[in-house]
């Protein structure tokens, strides 16, 4: 698939974004009325807001997005618009209570929190239902998707005694996803045997393309650039988002600690999330002969 | 909506016959012609006559190669377009409501007013049946020639899908699956018909037949007999002068 860098941006970003919301409606952090509750809950809006805005420049057609919001009986899309909506408005009472001061109980950060996870949920979801990209088509998906909210979330909270634990989930949820996504291809027998039906004959090769220019199917869905570095990739990934974090936070608390472990994070989920992509071989690819 | 139907009144599609197929592209080009001005607005061509062309087309025509076990490869050409599958994984994923499966015959549509351009109904299908148009912005699929099969205007014979219309070889043929004594049934039923993928369970409508197999050449060949004529009486002398020049 298309590692498109809207909705790389977007699903990172969103996702950071809601782990640490559901950290601040859960009261794990505790902001002190005035600007530092400014700063925390627009940090946790901006990157959630921040990153649904990003995921709407790889729609065709942004102005209708409204749209989107229609059919939440049966797409995963729609659940994630009204998800992340819920989510947002529980949380704000929260956040105004929190700003000002208020001391309102926090009935409703909980709420929010399980809605921010719920979101992340969602998210997952859109990428998980898909049986045409078998490495997404696994429980594992989500469990990546959500660890990562939550480790992402617990890092930017400074709450390194929950940070560390999420982080070896973390972990564990990378290598379980490339472990058996590498065999889910394999594992769903698809080929061009029975993507032309043609298998009984003989031994199928593509003989001509069915046309010499590109097109959206090449584009889009048969992204085979890029493979080449996937093992560096990966353990590049895995020393950004887990160790290097775990070994700042360990060192010591502070905002420097804090930041510069949420950096590596960020720049070890960028190269995991577009590894999530670049490595997903649709089944459209056996009709070109390319995966 | 896109909540697939339960079932549908009808469930109209293609046979399309592999042994017939020459891989002309006629099809292609009737569908590119017949849909750039119909039911879901014109479908858009990027650099058309530049270095990079690029356009979108809701037929292609593939060229594959089989090698048998035994004797020489074969070429099959193969069309690819929507199979208006029954379970249609493009359906449900659409958070519009722009896609959806039609209750009274089967056909799969994009309402183009409706849709986003999320690209999401072309990640489920698992047969590239979806473009993009990068113009418009919205989806674009093959309509099975709505309008075409029910319009009124054309003269009964134009009645079904461009493709099928063109094709000079007659490998494509339009009916009704849900009837058993349709044509195209019997004719699936009778070529061994099969579903494209059936490990993504889409349940397509269309069938594609398979190539028949073809007779094993015959070593001998029929002229034989008359390789080894001698040669007698004015051509018994001709065939002496000339070969002594
Ligand atoms: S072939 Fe593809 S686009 Fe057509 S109904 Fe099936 S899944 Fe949907
Ligand atoms: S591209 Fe259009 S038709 Fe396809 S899922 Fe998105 S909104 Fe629906």
């Amino acid at each position: 698939m298309h590692p498109a860098p809207s909705v790389i941006l977007f699903t990172v970003l969103s996702g950071l974004g809601f782990g640490f919301l559901a950290f601040l409606g859960a009261g794990l952090v505790l902001p002190q009325p005035g600007l530092n509750a400014l700063l925390l809950w627009g940090l946790g809006y901006g990157l959630a807001v921040g990153g649904l805005m990003a995921s709407t420049f790889h729609l065709g057609n942004p102005r209708r997005a409204w749209r989107a919001f229609s059919q939440w009986q049966s797409s995963w899309l729609s659940r994630e618009a009204w998800a992340s909506l819920a989510a947002l408005l529980a949380l704000a009472p929260v956040a105004l209570s929190d700003l000002l001061g208020l001391g309102w109980p926090r009935g409703f950060g909980l709420v929010g929190t399980g809605l921010a996870l719920i979101t992340v949920a969602t998210t997952s979801m859109i990428y998980t239902q898909l049986k045409t990209i078998p490495r997404w088509n696994h429980w594992t998906t989500p469990l990546m998707f959500v660890t990562f909210a939550l480790a992402g979330g617990a890092i930017l909270a400074g709450q390194t005694g929950i940070a560390l634990p999420l982080l070896v989930v973390l972990a564990l949820a990378l290598l379980a996803h490339w472990q058996f996504g590498d065999r889910r291809f394999a594992e769903v027998g698809a080929s061009l045997a029975t993507a032309t039906g043609l298998g009984h004959i003989g031994a199928l090769s593509v003989f001509e393309p069915a046309h010499t220019a590109d097109n959206y199917l090449l584009r889009e869905m048969i992204y085979v650039v890029g493979r080449k570095h996937v093992q560096k990739l990966r353990v590049i990934a895995l020393i950004c988002t887990v160790m290097l974090p775990a070994v700042l936070l360990s060192l010591g608390q502070g905002l420097p600690f804090v930041a510069l472990a949420l950096l590596c994070h960020l720049a070890g989920a960028f190269a995991a999330r577009w590894l999530f992509f670049a490595q997903a071989e649709h089944v459209v690819g056996l009709y070109y002969g390319k995966r | 909506m896109t909540m697939l139907p339960a079932s549908t009144e009808r469930q109209l599609g293609l046979a399309i016959d592999l042994d017939t197929c020459v891989g002309c592209q006629a099809c292609v080009t009737a569908c590119k012609g017949w849909n750039d001005q119909g039911q879901g607005g014109p479908l858009s061509d990027q650099d058309p006559y530049g270095a990079d062309p690029s356009g979108t087309f809701l037929n292609r025509v593939h060229s594959y190669q089989v090698q048998p076990a035994e004797g020489t490869a074969k070429i099959i050409n193969f069309p690819r377009s929507c199979l208006h599958c029954q379970d249609a994984p493009c359906v449900p994923v659409c958070p519009t409501g722009a896609s959806y499966k039609r209750a009274e015959d089967g056909i799969v549509l994009v309402n183009a007013a409706a849709c986003i351009g999320c690209g999401l109904c072309a990640w489920a299908c698992p047969y590239g049946a979806r473009e993009l148009d990068a113009a418009a912005g919205v989806m674009k699929k093959c309509t099975l020639c709505v309008d075409r099969i029910y319009n009124e205007n054309l003269p009964e014979i134009d009645r079904e899908p461009a493709c099928v219309r063109t094709c000079p070889t007659g490998a494509r043929h339009f009916g009704d699956f849900s009837d058993p004594d349709s044509k195209v049934s019997r004719l699936s039923a009778d070529r061994g018909g099969y579903a494209l993928m059936p490990e993504m369970a889409t349940r397509p409508t269309n069938r594609y037949l398979p190539p028949r197999a073809k007779d094993a050449a015959s070593t001998a060949s029929p002229l034989a007999p008359l390789l080894d004529i001698q040669a007698s009486g004015f051509a018994g002398w001709l065939d002496k002068v000339l070969g002594k020049i």
